[in-house]
Parts: structure tokens; C-alpha cells; sequence
């Protein structure tokens, strides 16, 4: 075992940090610390003119192999690239779901001709991707999906009709990925197909979903008879349920780390928020204080221990733990910051809804503990895969 | 960065693994429990002989085997895992702690050489009500004698050698001293957890020679409290395993239990928290070896006081919640039998309640992370 980085490692760490300090400046200075989750509606031209300021310094897709446009960065290097870059405030990316969820998924499921025309797109930082999963009945039980794909003979391409929800950044996205059923008389995992379909179409409707915090990162996406070239499914028709899972196993990696150094950032605003309104005095804070404190430091040691063993997209058991402990720590920082505040938790900066960051922060990390993956289906996990234990029961449906 | 085991790391503990395994059976911890020492002699002597774990960390150069911290808690979460009754804590994590961090002197050698030959030592660091902190009314040296009493002493009533920390005027001293003569009298105490004995030592006008002393002042002060963040580190080891197999007892007891026609592992209920003690459980071990890393750099001087004490509060406290909850989910899952004597996992909740009080309970290291986050410099 060994905590440090080697001297090339460090260089890097250097090169990145001299880079957004030279770029991450003048027209971008005022989108810094902004766009993260929960804040993901702000400054959006600003955020898209920044993917293609990181592109052209090299600094999208890192991860991607060279023949793809990427630098082929190794775990560690990624590890710094995502701490530097949250440690200089880089705003919340347009471009995350195109480059750490679709790119990776393209290049191990993608034929030659699917990767050259979507991955330039993505490694330009000028195309945006949103994933089309959940449904209003397909929830934590996604394999219940109803949106239905039918190959049309005679146009040849695919024809998408239902209802995809909980799409975030769906207004500014070029593509969708829909996980749709390609056999009506299959149900669960089989039947279904992966489609990466164009959102600038007669067929595609969105729809922004209102948040309790007042604002809209949100929408539901409606598909009547929305079209996919035949060419624009990924894997087979009936294979759309194994590339679906693997693209999620890629959500779980590096980018936990920028994710903590965000959290560092919260928690060190309620640090500042209790010296200075005296509630650092108070021993039922300082306990609770120091307990979010601890509890970030081994969200850092349980990512290292889950990077150092990572191997491709497998999971390991350091890896299930992860959603579980970061949205229940998270959420438990929200009510920290409002304890910490309060009299002053309850007066909005201004009418109708204007929340100041940590009133934000605390209505939003609700959120956390459903999104991705509930706390209830993260310990079935943790119990059905980690642990061996019986699996939960279906229903007749 | 490596975090995770090198090969080598992962033999130590895979050998550990099953040496544990193969002595530490629930009626061999039973039998030690109840015995003088509150340990199995001929498993001592395999462990020193055999193995020489009791060599682990002493340098190469001193006839040891030079290895660090995270080799020797890969060692401690295996006891732990088994409740290994045994002087290993209080001589490798305790006494040579201590040992190794003082000067050069005869006395030093002498005890280093005691421990590699497989004689057992521990630190005594206490008063006369257990007390460990500043507020602590340690044993004291006037006119050349030590007097007074230190109480829950880790092995204190077997060990051959003491290393004493001792008050002389305002000044803490560090002596080592050997318990073979009527100056200084000793008892095993009788305690809750009976997997881990402790015991009270009375120093009655024992007169000291210049050969008893290892330092004094300044240094004995700082290194006294590096030991007790490593015994920290140490303890938290040992939580790790109890907490491992107080879930994987429980994990297998569910299974085979039937009620209403089903296996109880069956109900969400259960399943749920089974998962909660996992996400404890492996939160705690990786604070566990990052602080394990952070021993070794301290002892290298290549990490600060303050980093050793913030990482070793992090993991004792983790680990300290981590196995007392594991522990009572465990009695929780097993139901009626679980509070029996004769299943295992009652022997594991009272080693955990008892190394969740050692050297501080979790809300004092979270009120000293507070005090470092809101008063002072944060490592």
C-alpha cells in the first residue's frame, strides 16, 4: 500500500492545475462552482462554450483510448485530472454523460461506423447526450420499461413511441440514449434494444419537471413515433438490457472523487457559517461537525481502495458501498447546514424562490438518496450481490 | 497510489488467516478465558517461534523482520477476527511501539532482545482508575523509587516486561521494568469481555537505577503519544475483524433459521440490515489502512502528529461504531440463541463494547476532530 503519487503523476497534477488557471478565467470566471447538481440549470451557453474550450486544450474524454481522441489517462491521472478541476471550481459539465457514460459504452459496444459518428461529437465537447431510462412505471424496476421500438419495413429505420422521465439536461441534448422493448411478448430484462436517438425531431417532446428547490434540472421526454435510423441501435435488438447495465457500471469511477472535493467545498461553508454565528460552540454540532468531517475523509479512502482495485467496469465490494454512503452522508449534510443557520435556514435571498447554496443543497440532497438507485435498492444489492443472500420476490405483472 | 495489498501484504494475511483459524476455535478462546493468564502458552510459543509475528515490526538490523503498520494490523484484524486471547496486542502494538521509538540505550536492547527471544511485555500508561489522559495520576519516581498503581493494564497482571510511564517532579519519564520482584505486585482484574485480559499493577518504593530509564521529558511525552494513536490504529484492527465476523456468523446463521415456511434471510427486514453493517464495516477498514499507511509515514517522519491523530481518531471511531453495531445486529439476528452463552457472537459484542472504550469512546475523538477543524489547524 502507498498513498502517494509518483513524480510523473505529480507533473500532471501540475500541467492540469496551470491549465485551468489559464483558462478558467475572464469569460468563464463567474460560472465557477456553478452547474453542479441541483444548480445544473444555470449558465448553460457559458457551460457548452467551456466543453469546447476544455476540447481544444485536450481536456475532454481523457479516459478514451488515443485512436478515439483520447489521452488513454490511467486511473491515477484521472483521480487528479477530477480533483484539480473541482478544486478550481470547474462548472458542473454539459458534456459528463456523452463522455464518462455513452464514450465508454460506444467503444466496447459500438460498431466502427457508430464510433465515428458519434464519439467526435462528444470529444469536440459540441454534442450532449441525456439517458433515456426511467419511466413513470419503470422506476427502480427498470426492467418493467414500456416504451416500445418497431423496426418499419418499409422506411427502414425505427419507429419509438412512450415516456421517458427524470431526463436531465434532455432541452440541451442532441441525442437520447432509450433503452426501449423490441419484443412485445418479452418482459423483464429480455426484449429489449439500446437506441441512440436524434431529439431534434417532430416526435420528441419535452417537457421541464419543476423540483421542490423551485427550479427545473428535470424533464419528461415523450417519443410518439419518434424515428432511429437502423443503424442508431447499440448491440443487438433483445441485448439492450446487458449494454444498458454496462453503461451504468461506468458511472461508478473516477469522477467520485471531483464529487467529494464539491462536498469538501459545502462543508467548509457550514464550517465558515458556524464560527462565525457561534454554533461551533455548541457540543451537539461539534459532534455532528466532526462526524461529516470524518465521514468525507472515508468516502475519499473507500474510492481510493475502490480505484486501486477497479478493473474495467466490474464491480467490486468497496464499489457497492459507494451510492449508499455518499447520499445518506450527503443528506445528512443538508440538515447539518440548515441546524447550523438557524433562524436564518427559513428566509429565502429573495422572492419568489430564491434559495442561497446550502438552503439549496439541503432540499436537494432528497434527491440523492432515490436517484441512480434508492437507499432500499442499493441494500438489496449490497445484500443479494456482496453478501449472498436471497433475492427479493417478483410479482405477477 | 496503491491502495490495496501488495502480495506480500495479502500472504502475511492469508497465513494469519488460517493460523487464526486453526488455534483460535471457539473452545480454545473459551478454555484461554478461563485460564491464569487469560492465554494459551503453547499457542504463544507458536506465535513466536513458529510465526514471529512478535518480530514483524522490529528493523532488520535488531534481528527483526523490518516490516510496518500495515502489516502488522493485517495481523490484528485476524486476531480480532477469531477474539485471539493473547499478549501479542500489548507487546507488539503497545510495548514495542514505545520501545522503538525511544533512543539507543542498554535498557532498550535488553527488551528488544526479550521480545524477539518471545517474551511477552505491555505499556503501562495509566492510574490507578484506568484513566489515560492529561487528567491521568500516573505512577511516580521520589527519591529514586516508583510508587503508585495503574489499572486496566492490557495484559498487565502476565507481561514480563513493563515499559512505565512514570511522573519524576512535573517531568514523564519512560522506564522498563521487569514485575519478577516483591516491589511490585499484580492481580488480573475481572472484566466484562473475557477475550482480552486486564490487569492492575502496584508499585510499592521499587528503587530505580540509571538502567531502568529509556527517556525522559519532552521526547517520552511525545513519544508516549504516538503510541497511544497506534494502539488506536491497532484496536481498530481488531474491531475490523470482529465486526467481519460477527456479520459473517450472522450471514450464516440467517440462512439456515426457518420461519414461516422461509429462511429468514429471505425478509427485506433482515437483508437491509445485514447491508448496514457492510457499509460500516468496509467504511472502517478502508479508514483502517489509510491510517495504518499513516503510522508507517509518521514513523518515517514523513507525516505530522496531527495527521497521525486526526487518521487515528477516524478509524478507531469508525471501527468502534462499526463493530459494536455489527455485534448487536448480530445478537439481533440470531434471535433467542444470540443471548445464550453458548453461541459465539455474545463473545464478540463484549470484546467490542470493551475496545470501543479503549483509549477514548467515538464521541472523543469527534470532539477532538472538532476542536481541530474549529479551533486550531486542520492536517
Amino acid at each position: 500500500m502507498k498513498l502517494s503519487f509518483s513524480a510523473a503523476d505529480e507533473a500532471f497534477r501540475v500541467e492540469v492545475a496551470q491549465w485551468l488557471q489559464d483558462n478558467l478565467t475572464g469569460e468563464f470566471e463567474h460560472i465557477r462552482f456553478r452547474g453542479g447538481p441541483g444548480d445544473e440549470h444555470v449558465f448553460v451557453e457559458e457551460r457548452k462554450r467551456w466543453e469546447q474550450r476544455l476540447a481544444e486544450g485536450g481536456w475532454t474524454c481523457i479516459a478514451w483510448p488515443e485512436a478515439f481522441g483520447g489521452k488513454q489517462a490511467t486511473i491515477e491521472q484521472q483521480v487528479i485530472f477530477n480533483e484539480e478541476y473541482a478544486r478550481a471550481g470547474g462548472p458542473g459539465r454539459v458534456g459528463h454523460i456523452g463522455e464518462t457514460l455513452m464514450g465508454p459504452t460506444l467503444i466496447e459496444f459500438g460498431t466502427p461506423e457508430q464510433q465515428a459518428k458519434y464519439l467526435p461529437g462528444i470529444r469536440a465537447g459540441r454534442e450532449y447526450w441525456c439517458q433515456g431510462y426511467s419511466e413513470p412505471g419503470a422506476g427502480s424496476d427498470l426492467g418493467n420499461v414500456k416504451t416500445r421500438a418497431v423496426f418499419d419495413e418499409a422506411t427502414q429505420q425505427w419507429r419509438i413511441n412512450g415516456q421517458k422521465v427524470w431526463t436531465s439536461l434532455a432541452h440541451e441534448s442532441h441525442y437520447c440514449f432509450v433503452v426501449a422493448r423490441t419484443d412485445p411478448n418479452q418482459v423483464g430484462h429480455k426484449g429489449l434494444g439500446f437506441f441512440m436517438v436524434a431529439m431534434d425531431q417532430l416526435g420528441v417532446t419535452i417537457r421541464p419537471i419543476e423540483q421542490l428547490t423551485g427550479t427545473a434540472e428535470f424533464n419528461e421526454v415523450f417519443f410518439d413515433d419518434a424515428v432511429c435510423a437502423a443503424d442508431d441501435i447499440l448491440g443487438a435488438p433483445g441485448q439492450g438490457w446487458a449494454v444498458a447495465m454496462a453503461l451504468l457500471g461506468y458511472e461508478r469511477g473516477v469522477s467520485t472523487l471531483g464529487q467529494q472535493m464539491l462536498f469538501q467545498n459545502e462543508l467548509d461553508e457550514i464550517i465558515r457559517v458556524a464560527k462565525t454565528n457561534g454554533t461551533s460552540q455548541d457540543p451537539s454540532i461539534r459532534q455532528r461537525i466532526a462526524e461529516a468531517h470524518m465521514g468525507l475523509k472515508t468516502m475519499r479512502y473507500n474510492s481510493m481502495r475502490m480505484l486501486s482495485g477497479a478493473e474495467g467496469s466490474q464491480l467490486n465490494r468497496e464499489a457497492m458501498i459507494y451510492k449508499l454512503y455518499w447520499s445518506s452522508w450527503h443528506r445528512n449534510l443538508g440538515k447539518l447546514a440548515m441546524d447550523v443557520m438557524g433562524e436564518q435556514a427559513e428566509i429565502l435571498e429573495a422572492a419568489p424562490y430564491e434559495l442561497n447554496r446550502l438552503q439549496s443543497m439541503f432540499l436537494f440532497t432528497r434527491a440523492d438518496t432515490i436517484y441512480g438507485g434508492t437507499n432500499q435498492i442499493q441494500r438489496n444489492l449490497i445484500a443479494e450481490r456482496a453478501l449472498g443472500l436471497p433475492r427479493e420476490p417478483r410479482g405477477q405483472s | 497510489m496503491e491502495f490495496r495489498f501488495t502480495e506480500e501484504q495479502l500472504m502475511i494475511q492469508d497465513m494469519a488467516a488460517s493460523f487464526v483459524d486453526e488455534v483460535s476455535t471457539s473452545e480454545a478462546v473459551r478454555a484461554a478465558m478461563l485460564s491464569d493468564k487469560g492465554y494459551d502458552e503453547e499457542t504463544w510459543q507458536r506465535i513466536t517461534q513458529e510465526l514471529c509475528w512478535q518480530a514483524l515490526t522490529i528493523d532488520e538490523e535488531a534481528g527483526g523482520l523490518g516490516l510496518g503498520y500495515v502489516e502488522l494490523v493485517a495481523l490484528l484484524e485476524q486476531a480480532g477476527r477469531k477474539l485471539l486471547c493473547s499478549p501479542f496486542f500489548g507487546t507488539a502494538c503497545l510495548a514495542l511501539s514505545a520501545l522503538k521509538q525511544c533512543p539507543v540505550s542498554p535498557a532498550k536492547q535488553t527488551a528488544i532482545e526479550a521480545i524477539l527471544a518471545g517474551q511477552t511485555a505491555t505499556l503501562v500508561h495509566t492510574d490507578s482508575a484506568g484513566r489515560w489522559d492529561d487528567s491521568a495520576q500516573l505512577p511516580c519516581i521520589k527519591s529514586g523509587a516508583l510508587e503508585g498503581i495503574a489499572s486496566h493494564v492490557v495484559n498487565g497482571d502476565s507481561a514480563e516486561w513493563l515499559v512505565v510511564a512514570a511522573r519524576e517532579n512535573d517531568a514523564l519519564v519512560l522506564l522498563l521494568v521487569s514485575p519478577a520482584c516483591p516491589q511490585v505486585k499484580r492481580r488480573a482484574l475481572t472484566t466484562m469481555d473475557q477475550t482480552r485480559r486486564l490487569g492492575g499493577i502496584q508499585f510499592n518504593q521499587l528503587p530505580l537505577e540509571a538502567a531502568h530509564r529509556l527517556c525522559e521529558g519532552e521526547l517520552a511525552e511525545r513519544i508516549l503519544a504516538a503510541c497511544l494513536e497506534l494502539a488506536r490504529i491497532g484496536a481498530a484492527a481488531d474491531m475490523v475483524g470482529v465486526a467481519q465476523q460477527a456479520l459473517d456468523s450472522s450471514v450464516g446463521y440467517i440462512q439456515e433459521r426457518v420461519q414461516f415456511g422461509r429462511t429468514i434471510a429471505s425478509f427485506q427486514a433482515v437483508k437491509h440490515k445485514c447491508a448496514d453493517v457492510m457499509l460500516k464495516l468496509e467504511s472502517s477498514r478502508s479508514s483502517l489502512y489509510y491510517a495504518a499507511c499513516i503510522a508507517d509515514e509518521y514513523l518515517a517522519n514523513h507525516a505530522s502528529m496531527a495527521a497521525l491523530q486526526e487518521a487515528a481518531s477516524i478509524a478507531n471511531a469508525y471501527a468502534s461504531e462499526a463493530a459494536f453495531f455489527a455485534a448487536g445486529v448480530g445478537i439481533q439476528l440470531h434471535g433467542g440463541v444470540g443471548i445464550t452463552s453458548e453461541y459465539d457472537i455474545q463473545l464478540y459484542f463484549k470484546r467490542a463494547r470493551a475496545l470501543e472504550a479503549y483509549l477514548g469512546l467515538p464521541h472523543w475523538h469527534r470532539e477532538r476532530l472538532a476542536s481541530m477543524l474549529l479551533e486550531g489547524d486542520v492536517a
